[in-house]
């Protein structure tokens, strides 16, 4: 179990140099205003915050209260305010009240915006609107990323999704590229560049530019990461919306893993107090079950008790000095490892009786027969089912979703039927979830165009596959469409199952999907990865309705070492799942070669739901 | 051609830099340089000469004259100056002269020396007068900045959108500063200044005092400062004789030059080309000019007159009384194909083509020598690029026709390039004709594109010349020609009008904003679009503002995000300009549970938002819309009726709050009101029903009809209410495939294996298996296990 790397894997390059970074920022910022002074920071920063500079570090900077921003209007008496935010609109208009009852009051204080991680144009014409610009003082704190393990880094931008896939909203685009600079400068320049996806390709143009226009700071440094990969979250949205169930992404689903921590409830801890553990590589018993099918877990948990067990055993026939040794050098990690292992044990009970009261097993037997293509009949009824009896708005929203994309499309009679019954149970103010889900392309109607899909695969029969390529195009050229099935086909994403698939000692990445599904897009880097590049992909990729949108860019590799050329790292824009990154990281183990994940954050099913639904405010 | 390198000079091992003649001036300049204010503009730009009479102590007995001379010392146009002491001259962005003022009022003349139109720098300004005063370029424009003579700082970033600021104090600031510039950042104006051996920075709401890192011991004072043509580097110049160059952030040094002359220099400009990781500047004294940078060296020229700078993008101007010449560094394919000895395929290419002409068989050899190192198609793209950057048509034309030569060995070499640069020098030598004087670089003309050169052109009143070069380019009759007409139309039209306020705003139309917002988004920075759009949003009324927007959606989508949060009320006009009546039903819907609060109010709402999907064919969308609008008005009566609270819950909760209140029939009546189909209903009563533990209502209900949705839901429901003994009553009704399932559920262990035995099914039976526990479930395992292995036997 717990799989170990090749003896000659390579070493990841060091990230907690970024955390630094951030922190020295920080503090020269805090610096600039000296004296007392009060931070007012949003709810969304303070965890990403926590993880680089604890009240302590800042107090020792002359922070003297800290304020959440919120719809309250703050209490604060310090001579000097200093706020930290992202850019949003709504944030310079709570800074504006502020100032303006101040200035209403005759009262003159010194205040401060530190925007992260970057400041917006907009925001400072609001704050002019506001009338307040000349009062406030603007820094940025280019804080866009953030360690959260040893092979993830997150830009903690949950809002890019929406923002970028909902709205059309392209201003994350230049702080990604910003990103990319400043990995390219801290660790070599990226000998290869690929990716797929409109967004990948603005990103990746934005910070060549920004490459060249550099003092060439990066020149002459040797890569530490041999290969860069860029993918749109849109084109795959398949895998995001499928139930987790390696622990990892199950712990995210069932608790919501914030910021790499999680608070496991008193149902967990066994006692009556919440507790917020970090999760990541430093918790030796996590590290070892993160990555593995849940039905593994427990068996591995228990074996390992018993293995503890043995070792305090040990302690039995000891003299007096060997026990002095144990528990001087001992004691303590057996204890940790002790108190790890019992909280592990916890979430998966927890897990588990969650689960079975959902019929778990129903709805992974739906899922994968969504993924496969066959009893969508039934599939269809259970979803009708399930939004009936309101089990969750959310899993609905998803498993309807979900039918869409692997059906490109519900026909048009389940298209209306699905939404009144989900406007009869959850609401009618989901008239405008399912407007922003079409406009995503997350859940549309067949076009009635696609009853033609019928004729065109006949088609496709008789004429050659170019002239076949120019008929589905000329087919989906009426409506953006998923082509899940064909895609999967191409791709093999249904592994051949013959006898039962051994979850334990796994032969493929379908393994983060019980064996029933590889994931597409840890399938299309595997695939680039290996030809160094899209060739022979280009059907795959004018399926994916990415015929502009895929790109290679390669250079001299003379400076790379081998060692680095096996150190990639993957660009998720508009998140990743943990599901995800358990694959990539199997993938890993088997062709001896490293992944590191940059996300715009990590995501999963009920994160992309939420970002797409009205919610009454 | 050996001689072709001749005015090459090195900087340090990797750059050369090389000076060349523009023009001979043959303008009559009745005054020194040194006497008169001077300003020329960028990108080749025109020549303000006015002499200063108010510097010297002479009476200004003489009015004096103000100048304006093309590049090439054409002139443009000569007017006596009547108003008060200028004290600073400089152009804007647009070609248009700004004159400021001792008291603050800056004038604005127009290429020919039109008066356009004069605004003040306010009230402080007035009142301290002027003591010195800088235009500069930003994103927005072109911008003002003055030093009064209380030595407080007033700046507008955008003359043509006034809006002033005042900068804050410097902290113990007795006299002026010893120098001080303009500083872009972000779109904010800064001005860093220096006093004595302290450099501050100016923002609008703070002044904070800058170091710049690794500068050498031993400054006193700061006697020069120069911003590169970007705004990403800083140069400065120390009373020691020291020069440091880093970036316009202050965080990192790129070089230092000690030149130990401790005279302050005349002028200060950078000298650097896009891209290139060479970094220079130029500075000029008296009669000395000198090129430094990374290097020990430094490159000197000596200066015959009075000499004055204008810095471009790529390199400096240098013009006096006689000359006008252009120094910049070399540009890596001229050097490549011209430095000496260089094997470069372009160098050799050239070459062959030369030994061709003379028809030697070396040019054979020499082709041969490229093309075994498959280096062809370089060579040729080498020549093509080199040819851009020369000035001389005769040296163009060979290089061109070295490119076209090698070009004949290719097989799928795109000809695109090459015709686009034949296509380009025409044009560049064109208007660099001494009788148009618009010197641009092949860098500039692209930085500048040719749109902007084509409405320069036109603002010059040079229509034939721009007709010319839209039809040689073939451009769209739209874009060019009709355009061009439609100014010319203009100006004829101008020249007729009496002097009014008329002017202005048909000159406000011949900007190019809207090409302007093309390129920003074509550059991906939102900033930089948002920046445009507030601009052109002034600029133009709503209609064509929207209409612009319109046909740019990545501009479109990012106003439509403004406008959700600070203009409402746009966002609807958006909308409805556009007829996207799908998104102003949205709109509607969205309101109604935000901005109304009353029932009437949100129904109002909902009209209208089903009215807009009645427009937009959405009957899905009008048909909820109009259900939700019969449910609240129903919700409200509920709550008149029976209290509690109605509003804002689904149909679903609406019923199962009447069932739980034990409102049976209406909760019926709602249900086929809103048709909601059996099977919902019967999930939701059987919920409701056990939920009040009403077992005898239950029970009543599951014998009304056969169950749509089965009985094990009721086996499922009693349990998880606890009540084993409803919950066997249920369990008989269910189905022979659920049955198991069913008997398990309720603790029925024995049973359950007798019907999967009968059922012959493996699937049941290991499931009963599964749940045998205990001493007692022995026996029925037993029963099991043989059961199977009979099925085995058969």
């Amino acid at each position: 179990m717990a799989f170990p790397h090749r003896p000659d894997a390579p070493e990841l390059p060091d990230f907690s140099m970024l955390k630094r970074l951030a922190r020295d920022q920080l503090i020269y910022l805090l610096e600039q205003l000296p004296g007392k002074k009060d931070l007012f920071i949003e709810a969304d920063l303070m965890s990403p915050l926590d993880r680089i500079a604890n009240v302590s570090i800042l107090k020792q900077h002359e922070v003297d209260k800290l304020y959440k921003v919120e719809n309250k209007p703050a209490l604060s008496s310090s001579e000097q305010l200093c706020f930290l935010v992202r850019p949003r609109i709504k944030n310079m208009r709570y800074i504006a009240n502020l100032v303006n009852a101040d200035k209403l009051a005759g009262r003159t204080r010194k205040y401060k915006v530190i925007f992260s991680p970057q400041k917006f144009y907009a925001c400072e014409m609001v704050l002019e609107e506001e009338g307040i610009y000349g009062d406030v003082s603007c820094d940025e704190w280019a804080f866009s990323l953030l360690p959260l393990d040893v092979d993830l880094l997150s830009m903690e931008l949950p809002e890019f999704f929406r923002d970028y896939f909902l709205e059309g909203d392209q201003r994350w685009i230049n702080t990604v590229a910003q990103a990319l600079h400043l990995l390219s400068t801290l660790y070599g320049p990226f000998p290869n560049c690929y990716g797929i996806g409109r967004c990948a390709k603005m990103s990746h143009e934005l910070w060549k530019k920004l490459e060249e226009e550099e003092d060439g700071e990066s020149k002459g440094r040797r890569p530490e990461i041999g290969h860069v990969f860029l993918l749109d979250r849109d084109v795959d949205f398949v895998t995001a919306l499928c139930s987790q169930v390696v622990y990892e992404g199950l712990v995210d689903d069932t608790f919501r893993i914030k910021c790499g921590s999680v608070d496991f409830g008193p149902e967990v801890t066994s006692s009556d107090k919440s507790l917020k553990v970090l999760l990541n590589a430093k918790d030796k018993v996590f590290s070892e079950i993160r990555n593995e099918h849940f039905s593994n877990v427990f068996s591995f948990l228990s074996q390992k008790a018993r293995n503890l067990q043995a070792q305090y055993d040990r302690r039995r026939g000891m003299d007096i000095k060997q026990m002095k040794n144990f528990v001087s050098q001992e004691l303590k990690g057996l204890k940790q490892e002790h108190r790890l292992l019992s909280l592990h044990i916890g979430a998966c009970e927890s897990i588990m009786k969650k689960k079975t009261k959902q019929d778990f097993q129903e709805l992974i037997k739906t899922e994968h027969a969504l993924l496969e293509g066959f009893d969508i009949r039934e599939s269809t009824g259970y979803i009708e089912e399930h939004i009936d009896r309101q089990v969750s708005p959310i899993e609905s929203l998803r498993l309807m979703c979900l039918l869409s994309i692997t059906e490109n499309g519900l026909i048009p009679k389940d298209y209306r039927s699905l939404k009144t019954q989900y406007l009869q149970s959850y609401g009618p103010e989901h008239l405008l979830t399912f407007s922003n889900l079409r406009r995503a392309g997350l859940l549309t109607e067949q076009a009635p165009g696609d009853t033609l899909t019928a004729v065109e695969s006949k088609v496709s029969k008789l004429v050659t596959d170019k002239a076949a390529g120019k008929i589905t195009d000329a087919f989906s050229s009426l409506a953006k469409r998923s082509n899940f099935r064909a895609i999967s086909k191409k791709l093999n994403l249904i592994p051949r199952v013959d006898g039962e698939y051994d979850l334990k000692v796994p032969r493929d990445m379908a393994y983060v999907f019980s064996g029933a599904y590889v994931p597409l897009s840890c399938r299309i880097i595997e695939q680039v990865l290996e030809r160094r590049g899209w060739q022979g992909l280009d059907e795959v990729v004018r399926l994916l309705n990415c015929s502009e949108l895929a790109f290679t860019d390669m250079s001299k590799e003379d400076k790379a070492s081998t060692e680095s050329l096996r150190v990639i790292l993957v660009v998720f824009l508009g998140g990743c799942t943990f599901s995800e990154i358990s694959a990539l990281r199997f993938l890993g183990r088997e062709k001896g070669c490293r992944f590191i994940f940059l996300t715009t954050a990590v995501t999963n099913s009920a994160r992309l739901m939420e970002a797409m639904s009205e919610v009454k405010a | 051609m050996d001689c072709y390198t001749a005015n090459w000079n090195p900087l340090g091992d990797s750059a050369f830099y090389r000076k060349y003649e523009l023009y001979s001036m043959d303008w009559d300049l009745k005054e020194d340089l040194r006497d008169c204010l001077v300003a020329a503009a960028p990108y080749g730009g025109p020549i303000a000469l006015l002499r200063n009479p108010w510097r010297k102590e002479k009476a200004a007995s003489v009015r004096p004259v103000l100048e304006i001379y093309s590049a090439s010392g054409m002139p443009l146009a000569t007017l006596m100056w009547k108003s008060g002491p200028v004290v600073s001259l400089g152009w804007s962005a647009e070609e248009e002269l700004l004159c400021v003022q001792e008291d603050g009022v800056v004038l604005v003349y127009g290429l020919h020396g039109d008066f356009r139109r004069h605004f003040s720098m306010g009230n402080e300004v007035l009142q301290n007068r002027v003591l010195d005063a800088r235009i500069f370029h930003t994103e927005f424009g072109s911008g003002v900045a003055i030093l009064t003579g209380a030595h407080r700082f007033t700046l507008s970033a955008n003359v043509s959108d006034l809006k002033l600021r005042r900068m804050p104090e410097v902290p113990g600031l007795q006299g002026a500063p010893s120098c001080w510039t303009t500083l872009c950042r972000d779109r904010v104006a800064h001005i860093l200044l220096a006093v004595g051996p302290d450099l501050y920075l100016l923002d609008h709401a703070a002044c904070s005092p800058v170091t710049l890192p690794g500068l050498a011991a031993g400054v006193s004072s700061f006697l020069q400062m120069a911003v590169s043509f970007t705004s990403r580097h800083l140069a400065v110049f120390t009373d020691t004789g020291y020069i440091w160059m880093g970036t316009a952030s202050f965080k990192e040094k790129l070089c230092e030059f000690n030149c130990n002359i401790r005279a302050p220099p005349k002028q200060m400009v950078w000298c650097s080309r896009p891209r290139s990781k060479e970094r220079a500047v130029v500075v000029a004294w008296e009669r000395r000019l000198m090129v430094v940078g990374d290097a020990p060296e430094s490159i000197q020229f000596v200066l015959d007159e009075d000499s004055y700078l204008v810095p471009e993008l790529d390199g400096v101007r240098i013009f006096s009384r006689t000359t006008h010449e252009f120094l910049h560094e070399v540009p890596v394919a001229s050097e490549e194909i011209f430095k000496i000895a260089s094997m470069a395929p372009g160098a050799l290419l050239l070459e062959a083509q030369k030994e061709y002409e003379k028809e030697s068989q070396k040019a054979d050899e020499y082709l041969r020598e490229i093309q075994e190192l498959g280096q062809l198609p370089q060579a040729v793209q080498q020549c093509i690029e080199a040819a851009g950057h020369e000035h001389w048509p005769d040296m163009q034309k060979s290089l061109l026709r070295a490119a076209s030569f090698g070009k004949c060995f290719l097989d799928r070499f795109p000809p695109d390039s090459f015709v686009r640069m034949c296509q380009d020098l025409r044009i560049l030598n064109a208007i660099r004709d001494y009788h148009i004087g618009i010197p641009l670089t092949y860098s500039q003309y692209k930085q500048l594109t040719i749109q902007v050169l084509l409405d320069r052109l036109v603002l010059r009143r040079l229509y034939p010349l721009a007709i010319q070069i839209c039809e040689y380019l073939r451009l769209p009759e739209v874009q060019g020609v009709s355009r061009i007409l439609a100014h010319w139309a203009c100006y004829k039209l101008l020249e007729y009008e009496p002097r009014s306020g008329e002017q202005v705003p048909l000159l406000l139309k011949m900007k190019r904003s809207k090409l302007a917002l093309s390129k920003a988004i074509e550059s991906g920075d939102t900033d930089l679009v948002f920046t445009v759009l507030l601009h052109l949003k002034n600029e133009l009324n709503r209609g064509d503002f929207f209409m612009t927007l319109r046909n740019q959606p990545m501009a479109l989508s990012l106003y439509r995000q403004f406008c959700k949060h600070q203009e409402l009320e746009t966002l609807k006009d958006l909308y409805n300009q556009d007829d996207n009546h799908q998104e102003l039903g949205s709109f509607h819907i969205r309101a109604s549970y935000t901005t109304e609060e009353h029932v009437e109010g949100r129904v109002a709402a909902l009209q209208k938002a089903a009215e807009a999907f009645n427009k937009a064919k959405n009957d899905f969308a009008a048909k909820a819309t109009e259900d939700q609008m019969r449910l609240l008005r129903l919700q409200r009566c509920l709550e008149d009726e029976l209290g509690g609270r109605f509003l804002d819950l689904s149909v679903h909760d609406t019923v199962t709050t009447l069932i739980l209140g034990g409102q049976n029939k209406r909760a019926e009546q709602v249900a086929r009101d809103f048709r909601i189909p059996d099977k919902r209903l019967w999930w939701l009563k059987l919920t409701a029903l056990a939920d009040l533990e009403d077992w005898e209502e239950l029970e009543k209900f599951s014998k009304s009809k056969k169950s749509p949705i089965g009985y094990l839901p009721f086996v499922e429901i009693c349990m998880k209410q606890h009540n084993k003994y409803e919950a066997k009553k249920y369990a008989s009704r269910v189905g022979p495939e659920q049955k198991v399932k069913a008997l398990l559920l309720v603790g029925d262990v024995a049973q359950a294996a007798d019907v999967a035995i009968e059922h012959r099914n493996e699937a049941e039976m290991s499931l009963v298996l599964s749940h045998c526990t205990g001493a007692t479930d022995g026996v029925t395992a037993d029963k099991i296990q043989r059961a199977r292995a009979q099925a085995q036997k058969k």
